[in-house]
């Protein structure tokens, strides 16, 4: 991703920054300028809310084999989760054993380095989740 | 004018993954258990492959804002002390701003001073709350330390880090006093490219981190006419695990009083991290009216004292969960696994 790219989207990377209908309530992730029930209707009513981090696994797989950024993580867990606020967004599950990740199971996100331009790129940074431990 | 300031919230990060000294002695043909017996390190803690010191900064800088409700927006200056920054040009602080929603209001720099740059952050953060600049300001000292295969740094050297938010209003410690000793020792150094540090082998002892540490200790001391007895608690550097025990015995501490602050045995050097981790253990237990003494030691060579009293805030702070907890939960990994998280492994 070139530098202009990923710095357009620090503050949804670094803080799940979301956006939320003035209308309906509804919150989108990644943010929208416009709701996509209220349309027109919303136009300026679109608030930015921070996604707590909080929410549990809806699904997930293990990978074997895939994008060159995970490769040295293989086999790693990626997760569909439902956050608390509603929206679902896609994730990265680090330091945990595979066999305790469940469908159901609550997570928390995590700040981590998601990927790398090479040795001389730049560093992107963002979430990845974390099982809750009760 | 109120002048005081001191600790309002801490936080803390150690990376979940361990080696132990017997398995990297193992690789190397070493005698295992009289290394890990002579250092009085068990193992140490290794970064995952998608953390470094910005990641673990972040997570110690958040943990410090939750757990007092503090907004990262009322955070005026963010220095950050690492020998190992992401980036040789491009500061970490700029990405815990950010992280921590500070942006863009904020007073920033990076700092280096082998294991000793978060303490100067510390001091730094805690002038500017002292001279009304900001309202809140975060120190973090930080590393996620290389050392070249085989050599004795590679038994210790390791991840981890402390943020502490300095402020006026709501401090658990009040900082009542801080002294710097500082000279040009070549105990230890890497020059810019150079992937792995070099170091004077037993010259980085005595004329190097025991001369400093006692310097600053006493300097400290001296200054305000405390002795060893009048602290419930007190934390050293911790490059290994017999060092900060041998410097307190010559400062005149007792055993008890550096057991709470001492992780080196379990997590070994975190560096910039090493001595603040400390205070955070010592923060997770300490009680009001108790006073802490500190003493960080970087080579190159340079020690930062403090003292420290704990005030009645500190029953307002959530200390459910410990840094011992989060230590303790974590998992080995052996050699291999450990090369190809810290990139020791040759590709090209
Ligand atoms: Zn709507």
């Amino acid at each position: 991703m070139s530098a202009p790219g990923y710095w357009r989207e620090i503050p949804q990377r670094y803080n799940l920054l979301a956006s939320r209908c003035g209308v309906c309530g509804d919150v989108d992730f990644p943010p929208r300028v416009m709701c996509q029930k209220c349309r027109r209707e919303s136009i300026g009513r679109m608030e930015r809310v921070g996604l707590s981090g909080r929410g549990n696994i809806v699904t997930y797989s293990i990978l074997h084999t895939g994008m060159p950024a995970f490769s040295d993580q293989k086999p790693y867990v990626i997760a569909i989760i439902e956050t608390e606020e509603g929206p679902r967004l896609t994730a990265q599950i680090v330091d945990c054993r595979h066999d305790d990740v469940k469908i159901g199971a609550n997570v928390k996100s995590v700040f981590r380095k998601v990927n790398e331009d090479g040795k001389e790129g730049i560093i992107s940074y963002g979430y990845k989740f974390t099982l809750v431990k009760e | 004018m109120n002048n005081a300031s001191g600790i309002v919230s801490y936080g803390y990060n150690v990376p979940r993954y361990r080696i132990r000294a017997e398995e990297i002695a193992r690789v190397w043909g070493a005698d295992g258990k009289r290394i890990s017996k002579g250092l009085n390190v068990i193992e140490k803690s290794v970064p995952g492959i998608d953390e470094d010191t910005a990641t673990i900064s972040v997570e110690a800088a958040r943990m410090a804002l939750k757990r007092r409700g503090i907004d990262g927006k009322r955070v005026g200056a963010i220095f950050v002390g690492s020998e190992s920054h992401p980036y040789a040009v491009k500061p970490t602080g700029t990405i815990v701003g950010e992280a921590i929603c500070a942006s863009p209001e904020f007073y920033c720099a990076d700092l280096e001073f082998a294991c000793k740059a978060g303490t100067a952050a510390m001091q730094i953060v805690h002038s500017m709350v002292m001279s009304g600049m900001i309202e809140y300001g975060l120190a973090i000292g930080a590393d996620t330390s290389q050392a070249a295969p085989g050599d004795t740094l590679e038994y210790t050297a390791s991840a981890g880090g402390a943020a502490f938010i300095f402020g006026k209003e709501g401090v658990i410690a009040n900082l009542n006093t801080t002294a710097s000793f500082t000279t040009d020792t070549p105990d230890f150094w890497r020059r810019e490219g150079a992937h792995y540090p070099s170091h004077g082998g037993r010259f980085t002892g005595e004329p190097a981190y025991f001369k400093h540490t006692q310097g600053a200790a006493r300097m400290l001391m001296e200054k305000i006419g405390t002795t060893p007895s009048d602290y419930d608690y007190a934390v050293f550097h911790q490059p290994n695990g017999k060092f900060p025990l041998e410097v307190g015995r010559m400062l005149g501490f007792e055993k008890k009083q550096l057991d709470t602050g001492l992780l080196s045995p379990l997590i070994g050097n975190t560096y910039s991290g090493a001595s603040p981790l400390g205070l955070c253990a010592i923060l997770d237990e300490a009680k009001e009216g108790q006073r802490i003494f500190m003493t960080s030691y970087g080579s190159g060579a340079g020690s930062d004292a403090f003292d420290f009293t704990v005030t009645g805030e500190i029953g307002k702070v959530d200390r459910k969960k410990t840094l011992r907890e989060m230590i303790a939960d974590c998992e080995r990994v052996d050699y291999a696994i450990y090369s190809k998280m810290r990139e020791k492994l040759r590709r090209d």
